[in-house]
């Protein structure tokens, strides 16, 4: 069930260059938000009609937080806004991550959930908060950064049973390189992964899981108009035909943006 | 005042209201049926179908535009089987009237799909000869007069519904595709579809659109719908049906007192889901504010 609701901003703020926090006051939707879903958010510009669908990053009670990246002029405008002020927000949509279908599925499969990888790359870093935070099971989180703006860091270190390994590409705090560099530097091990950002590196972690015979886990991103599953903008390649579709696409608002790695191209 | 007349009749068929949907923007209803009382809208038109499945265009697909976006969604569909036992099923638990479209790559296609859909519960058809999206069929039926008669005709001879032909603003005079739909036996015209447009991202240096070219739709474009619509009104004896960037009552009226006898709203849905509500709701409230008691009175109202 989703909601539409016209939410108070309770607080804003910028967290790195270009990457900014919204939390916001919810009546339902916090409440009914799942780790991996998205809420869409609205300009208050009428010139602007479509919403940006922004990945769920922290949900406390019936406060919900988003993070970031300002990307045109409708994530500009989010990131002038002020605490007190208003928009119009939508969600939760899209599927999130099923984490009790997913833990009947390694068992299911004779395999352990133990230990789990969390990739997040740049702003696909926010949403692996919110699942490191409902995962019942050690979390090492391998998230990557431009440079030593190693935004939600702290954040994740305040998780319970988490380790947290950083990856820069300049090389200004952990492993200079990509998260799968650091997870070979670190020796770290996992029985299943979840990742969130830009696609090569979603493309290295899907050979990474295929070539080690571990359970993957993807968040994918495309441009929506609808966010709901209406529309047909937002699909992906799939490698089976597609129930709804009755063609190789899935919709990324509806089916994902959570995907298990062996049903998508990418 | 409870006495306020909305219905509108379209080819034989009575709309409870003048206000669907257009095809595309709102799927055969089932995931903004979480949103809006599908009950309340005069019909829904559903995305458009073919006789079988069809993938579609490349992503992106879409792209925002000031006042509105361009789509290029290349007509994905999941084929005429599966519609008919998902998605009719699905709209006939509603009170609301049953609008479907077809898309097609040949004349075979759309007669094909016109056929299968006879049997159907399904209140009309609207015939897609528009879509720019498209290389074959769509909208290359929709740009020569006789070849939009063709297909018309072709239709007609086999369809056991109403026939609406939806026309493209993409031409150089509409009135006279109009015109040769009319000849053709259609029984009523949509208009307007997307306007075909093109945007770069200067930071990518590339298409916006992997298609290129995409349709243009939104409150941008709704004063060519208007004019288009008012030429139209004025230049065949076919109800109308209106649509292009539809987002208020006052817009769908403008729509209306120049000659649609029903109005779509289509790009607005994403922005808001209720906006088919607020536009029945405001139709009203104008309605009674004006003390307009049928609202026939107010189809060409304006010549």
């Amino acid at each position: 069930m989703a909601y539409r609701e016209n939410a108070k901003i309770l607080k804003a703020d910028c967290l790195a260059d270009g990457v900014y926090e919204i939390w916001f006051e919810t009546k339902d939707i916090a409440a009914a938000s799942k780790a991996g879903q998205f809420i869409s958010v609205y300009s208050n510009d009428g010139s602007r009609l479509l919403p940006r669908p922004i990945s769920i990053c922290k949900v406390e009670d019936n406060k919900l937080r988003i993070v970031f990246r300002v990307a045109g002029k409708g994530t500009e405008e989010f990131s002038k806004m002020k605490a007190g002020e208003y928009l119009d927000i939508q969600g939760p949509l899209g599927n999130g991550y099923d984490l009790e279908k997913i833990a009947s599925e390694l068992k299911a499969d004779g395999r352990s959930f133990d230990k789990a990888v969390l990739f997040g790359g740049g702003i696909g870093v926010p949403p692996m908060l919110e699942l490191a935070r409902r995962l019942d099971c050690h979390k090492n989180v391998v998230v990557g950064y431009r440079n030593s703006q190693t935004f939600l860091k702290e954040d994740f270190e305040a998780v319970a049973d988490t380790d947290v390994y950083i990856a820069t590409e300049d090389g200004s705090v952990g492993t200079k390189g990509n998260v799968l560099d650091a997870v070979k530097q670190e020796n770290v091990e996992a029985d299943v992964i979840f990742a969130c950002g830009p696609t090569p590196m979603l493309r290295a972690i899907k050979a990474y899981a295929l070539e080690n015979d571990i359970p993957c886990y993807v968040s994918v991103e495309e441009k929506m108009a609808c966010g709901i599953g209406a529309c047909l903008a937002c699909v992906c390649k799939s490698t089976e035909i597609d129930d709804h579709s009755q063609v190789k696409n899935k919709r990324v608002c509806k089916e994902g943006p959570v995907f298990n790695v062996k049903e998508v191209e990418l | 005042m409870s006495d306020i007349n909305m219905s509108v009749n379209i080819a034989g068929v009575e709309l409870k209201n003048p206000v669907t949907v257009a095809s595309g923007t709102f799927g055969s209803g089932m995931e903004y049926g979480e949103y809006v009382d599908l009950n309340r809208l005069g019909a829904v038109t559903t995305k458009g179908v073919a006789n079988i499945p069809w993938p579609g265009n490349p992503t992106p697909r879409i792209a925002e535009t000031y006042g509105g976006m361009m789509n290029a969604i290349g007509l994905q569909n999941p084929g005429l089987d599966t519609f008919v036992k998902r998605d009719i099923p699905f709209l006939k638990q509603y009170d609301t009237k049953i609008i479907v479209n077809v898309c097609g790559k040949s004349e075979a296609d759309y007669v094909d799909a016109v056929e299968k859909l006879g049997e159907q519960p399904v209140d009309l058809l609207e015939i897609n000869i528009s879509c720019p999206n498209v290389k074959e069929g769509g909208i290359a039926f929709g740009q020569v007069p006789s070849s939009a008669e063709a297909i018309t005709k072709a239709v007609k001879k086999v369809a056991k519904q109403p026939v609406i032909m939806k026309l493209s603003p993409n031409v150089t005079d509409i009135t006279e595709m109009a015109k040769a739909v009319e000849a053709g036996g259609a029984d009523a015209v949509s208009l307007i579809n997307t306007l075909t447009g093109m945007k770069i991202d200067v930071n990518r240096r590339t298409f916006a659109v992997a298609n290129k070219t995409a349709g243009v739709s939104g409150p941008a474009i709704h004063p060519i719908a208007v004019r288009m619509v008012y030429q139209v009104a004025n230049a065949i004896n076919l109800p109308i049906i209106g649509m292009g960037g539809i987002r208020t009552a006052e817009d769908a009226l403008e729509m209306i007192m120049v000659g649609a006898s029903a109005v779509a709203v289509g790009t607005a849905n994403f922005n808001d889901p209720y906006t088919t509500i607020k536009v029945i709701d405001g139709i009203r409230e104008y309605m009674e504010k004006n003390h307009v008691a049928d609202i026939k009175e107010l189809i060409g109202c304006v010549k």
